[in-house]
């Protein structure tokens, strides 16, 4: 026998009284142990779970309120303003010029945002600083037109339905990385019940293995 | 109960356990992955519609097409301009490198006025009516001649502009920094008589014989001419590279022929003297009656001083074999040979330049296929007839100070009095490029009041009393006329594809704003709302179809009709020139495409490209023979000592340099605040002082005398 499994066998009974049964003190000693790590796993599980999510996003309000209803029942679909160009290029998110093919520097209606949107931007001429709810890290290449045109889907596949919103959610920030909680998420576990529940790279590689037989590859969107 | 070390490691592990178990590590991990793949500070350019506007570059004389990418309105990308006549889709570094001028750490941003050693800042309102002070106070005087003006070129509008500014004030003294086209202008008036340029057409020739002119080192329209050297092998095409170092140019031709520095003249008239007793001159279609001003003479006279055995021991090349050259050079059936060492702009002499041209005129290749073309000089632009009152009267009928630019810095560094009151340059650094920039800025000291047009804060503009910003070409509208020996006439446009970074304005708004404020018949003159409005105006004629189309191609090909050539100039044997000073070697400047030796200075990008054959760190480094460099370590340290300066230099060993030559580039040694460039070698010119050729007035300094010694 060596003298690791001596000390192990005669040695300190800090360990053994697990096993042994021994004092009854220590037994207290353990159940005390036992309800600290419960009290710190719960206090950190359900930190990391509630309080972390606050912590790590910053809420920010968009320039001003932008009600999708009111400008689809107007103005017509998505394509009207988030149009693919010549080029195949997709517009994004509308510039003050597209804006003012019907917005002037006079209100068009009576809502309090138009009128921060005429007398703000129309009137000087200021591009809306918009916060991009669905903004990609720069690694990141996406064609609109081969999901659009090629594979026909709609948009709702990927954005939801933000079309049918009358108003603007709070944009919240990753502290970190600077983009959206929509990229990872509003479940911090990453759970989705929608396909426009999260934009991560899982979600377009799950995506493209359904539809094409295949992940794709590194290069296909990391140019 | 008794708290106890184990309670605090349950505390620990449930802690851990409970981290473990929430988001928060899967979370941070993606997040910091994210974070380290796109850093925060840096830099993303902005998304938006791709767009691309059409212009011409004017960064050199090339004048190519160029289009430019833009994204959400901001260029982003400049690419060769495909069928346009000079370069067709072609583009050389310079003109790739074009956007970083927007941003060069050493641009002009806003007007700005001397206040002791400093710049400060002001408006464009002010600098107009500090400077319309100081011209109107030259006017009361009954001096206006004491006015001078130096730009970069005579052609275009631009140019023109500065012309009628002085005719209006009254003063004759403009001047035009030496170029190829001015060489090439000022050796066609010697030849052919004034108004007209000389184009060569290298896409046809079947033979071009070079008198060290860099082909493909930035010499005349550089990426024609790359094209054109491209196809050389395809049309059968040969070229002769005569020059006393292998460089690309001559590493790339048929044949490199070694000569020694500064003869090339001699050879060309020995290259005469063979044709002309071979009687291999008047073939080709050619009329000698056409000869006139004392062919015989010069005939005469090469066959006496240019034989090719006294020929073969000036320049270092047996005599066999320049008769072999001259041969084959007049029975070739489209050749054409070509004048200008380097980029043909700076220390050339009007007796190599005229000497050269010759043998074209001898072989009658003269606006024949191939050949070399005798141009008339642009004359699109129409300008309402000048307006002069009775001060401009008086200027106008003085002589003017200087027969030449180089004439006029020596006039202004011989004495403390000021020959000039004010001084006006444009787009030009000649305290830089020229030999020896301390005499330039001493002269340049001795002007009261220097107002520079710039784009950038360059050792020229730092001498300035004032400086007008002025737009980079990306910024700017201009007319731009084809030059520097190419064969067609094209009248480009260059159109702004960006509004202007900083309060910069096109030179030719600068000087209406200043003619306006100085009021009386110079506004008369002027009486235009803006540049664009003044361009618009005096190119009436091609207006629509160079607005429209970006260019005008005004001839192409061959031109109709036989010019006469005038012997009267090259008969009188006006002397070669010869290097300054007592040493036994002899420093030449090299030209380098990725470096420029004038406006602007190189970009960082084409700095980047510089081999370390000719920089290595800040060290500049010279080319020498390893025969000639006995003593010294290749890669080593040397001193290069010239009768003008000396500097800290390390040695390239090079077989393909000539015994007894060093070479060293041109275009480092910058001063000026801009780290990417300046404080980088040496500049070349600073070594080398001034030879001024008599009635050319060029400064033809080919290269000086030096030695070399342990650092």
């Amino acid at each position: 026998m060596s003298k690791i499994e001596n000390k192990d066998e005669n040695g300190s009974m800090d360990g053994a009284g697990e096993g042994t049964g021994g004092d009854p003190k220590d037994d207290k000693g353990l159940g005390l142990g036992v309800i600290f790590f419960l009290v710190a796993f719960l206090v950190c599980f359900l930190s990391g779970w509630l309080l972390f999510p606050k912590l790590l996003y910053s809420k920010r309000e968009q320039p001003f309120n932008f009600d999708h209803v009111l400008h689809t029942q107007e103005a017509g679909d998505c394509e009207t303003c988030h149009f693919l160009r010549e080029d195949g290029t997709f517009s994004g998110m509308p510039n003050l010029e597209s804006c003012m093919e019907c917005h002037t520097d006079e209100p068009m209606g009576e809502t309090e945002d138009e009128a921060i949107f005429a007398s703000e931007y129309v009137a000087k001429e200021k591009e809306v600083p918009w916060f991009v709810y669905s903004k990609q890290p720069d690694c990141v290449f996406f064609s609109h037109a081969a999901h659009i045109n090629a594979a026909g889907m709609d948009c709702k596949s990927c954005h939801g339905p933000i079309g049918e919103s009358t108003t603007s959610k709070p944009y919240e920030e990753n502290r970190i990385t600077g983009y959206s909680r929509d990229i990872w998420g509003q479940n911090i576990w990453g759970i989705k019940k929608h396909s426009w529940d999260r934009m991560k790279m899982d979600d377009c590689a799950a995506c493209h293995k359904e539809e094409t037989g295949h992940q794709g590859y590194c290069f296909q969107c990391h140019k | 109960m008794k708290v106890d070390r184990r309670s605090f490691l349950g505390l620990g592990l449930g802690a851990v356990a409970g981290v473990v178990v929430s988001p928060v590590g899967l979370k941070l991990t993606d997040d910091s992955s994210i974070w380290t793949q796109n850093w925060p500070w840096t830099p993303v350019p902005v998304d938006g519609e791709i767009s691309y506007d059409n212009s011409v570059c004017n960064l050199c004389p090339g004048n190519c097409g160029i289009s430019v990418r833009k994204i959400a309105g901001r260029p982003v990308k400049i690419e060769g301009l495909a069928e346009y006549p000079i370069n067709d889709g072609g583009v050389c570094l310079h003109g790739i490198a074009g956007l970083q001028y927007l941003y060069d750490p050493a641009r002009v941003k806003t007007p700005l006025k001397k206040n002791g050693d400093k710049f400060e800042k002001i408006s464009w309102k002010e600098a107009i009516a500090l400077t319309a002070g100081k011209l109107a106070d030259i006017r009361t005087s009954n001096a206006p001649q004491k006015l001078a003006c130096v730009t970069d070129k005579s052609q275009g509008s631009v140019a023109k502009l500065f012309e009628r500014f002085l005719t209006a004030f009254g003063s004759p003294n403009l001047y035009t920094m030496p170029s190829l086209e001015s060489n090439l202008e000022m050796t066609a008036q010697t030849l052919h008589g004034a108004g007209n340029t000389i184009g060569f057409d290298l896409d046809n020739s079947d033979f071009v014989l070079s008198f060290g002119a860099g082909l493909i080192e930035g010499w005349g329209t550089p990426v024609s001419c790359f094209k054109a050297n491209a196809s050389r092998k395809e049309r059968n095409a040969k070229l002769y590279q005569i020059e006393p170092r292998l460089s690309n140019t001559a590493a790339n031709a048929d044949k490199w022929i070694p000569i020694n520095p500064g003869t090339e003249s001699d050879l060309a008239l020995g290259l005469c003297a063979v044709i002309i007793k071979k009687n291999l001159f008047s073939g080709n279609n050619y009329d000698t009656g056409n000869f006139k001003g004392g062919f015989n003479k010069f005939a005469i006279m090469v066959q006496k001083e240019y034989a090719p055995e006294k020929v073969a021991q000036i320049c270092g090349i047996k005599a066999a074999e320049i008769e072999k050259i001259a041969v084959m050079f007049a029975r070739s059936k489209m050749p054409v040979a070509i004048p200008g060492k380097g980029r043909g702009n700076i220390g050339q002499s009007l007796k190599e330049f005229s000497a050269v041209h010759t043998l074209n005129c001898l072989v009658g290749n003269l606006n024949q296929k191939g050949g070399a073309f005798i141009m008339p000089q642009n004359d699109y632009l129409s300008f309402p007839e000048a307006v002069m009152d009775d001060v401009a009267e008086i200027g106008a009928g003085q002589e003017k100070l200087a027969g030449s630019i180089n004439d006029l810095v020596a006039k202004l560094a011989a004495t403390d009095k000021p020959v000039v009151d004010a001084l006006f340059v444009y787009n030009a650094n000649p305290c830089y490029s020229f030999s020896d920039p301390k005499r330039v800025k001493k002269a340049f000291k001795q002007v009261p009041f220097v107002v520079s047009f710039s784009s950038f804060l360059d050792e020229t503009a730092m001498e300035a009393d004032v400086i007008f910003p002025i737009n980079t070409f990306l910024e700017k509208m201009e007319d731009v006329p084809s030059q520097a020996g190419f064969a067609k006439n094209v009248i480009g446009l260059t159109r702004p594809v960006i509004k202007p970074v900083f309060d910069t304005k096109d030179p030719g708004d600068a000087l209406i704003l200043l003619a306006q404020a100085l009021g009386g018949t110079i506004a008369e003159n002027f009486e235009w709302t803006s540049y664009a409005q003044c361009l618009e105006g005096i190119t009436a004629d091609i207006w629509d179809s160079l607005s429209e189309k970006g260019h005008v191609l005004v001839s192409e090909g061959a031109p109709d009709g036989t010019v006469y050539v005038d012997f009267t100039f090259l008969s009188t044997n006006p002397s070669t020139i010869q290097a300054d000073g007592d040493f036994e070697l002899t420093l030449i400047p090299i030209d380098n495409m990725r470096l420029t030796g004038t406006v602007p200075a190189v970009s960082p990008f084409a700095m980047k490209t510089v081999s370390d054959k000719v920089l290595t760190g800040t060290d500049i480094v010279v080319e020498i023979n390893p025969g000639t460099a006995k003593g010294f370590k290749d890669g080593g340290d040397a001193l290069l000592t010239t009768p003008v300066g000396t500097a800290k230099v390390k040695v390239n060993f090079n077989d393909g340099i000539m015994p007894g030559v060093i070479g060293m580039v041109r275009g480092l040694g910058h001063t000026f605040d801009n780290k990417f460039v300046s404080n980088k070698g040496v500049n070349v010119n600073d070594l080398i002082g001034p030879v001024i050729e008599s009635g050319s007035g060029l400064d033809a300094a080919f290269g000086i005398k030096a030695k070399i010694s342990k650092a």
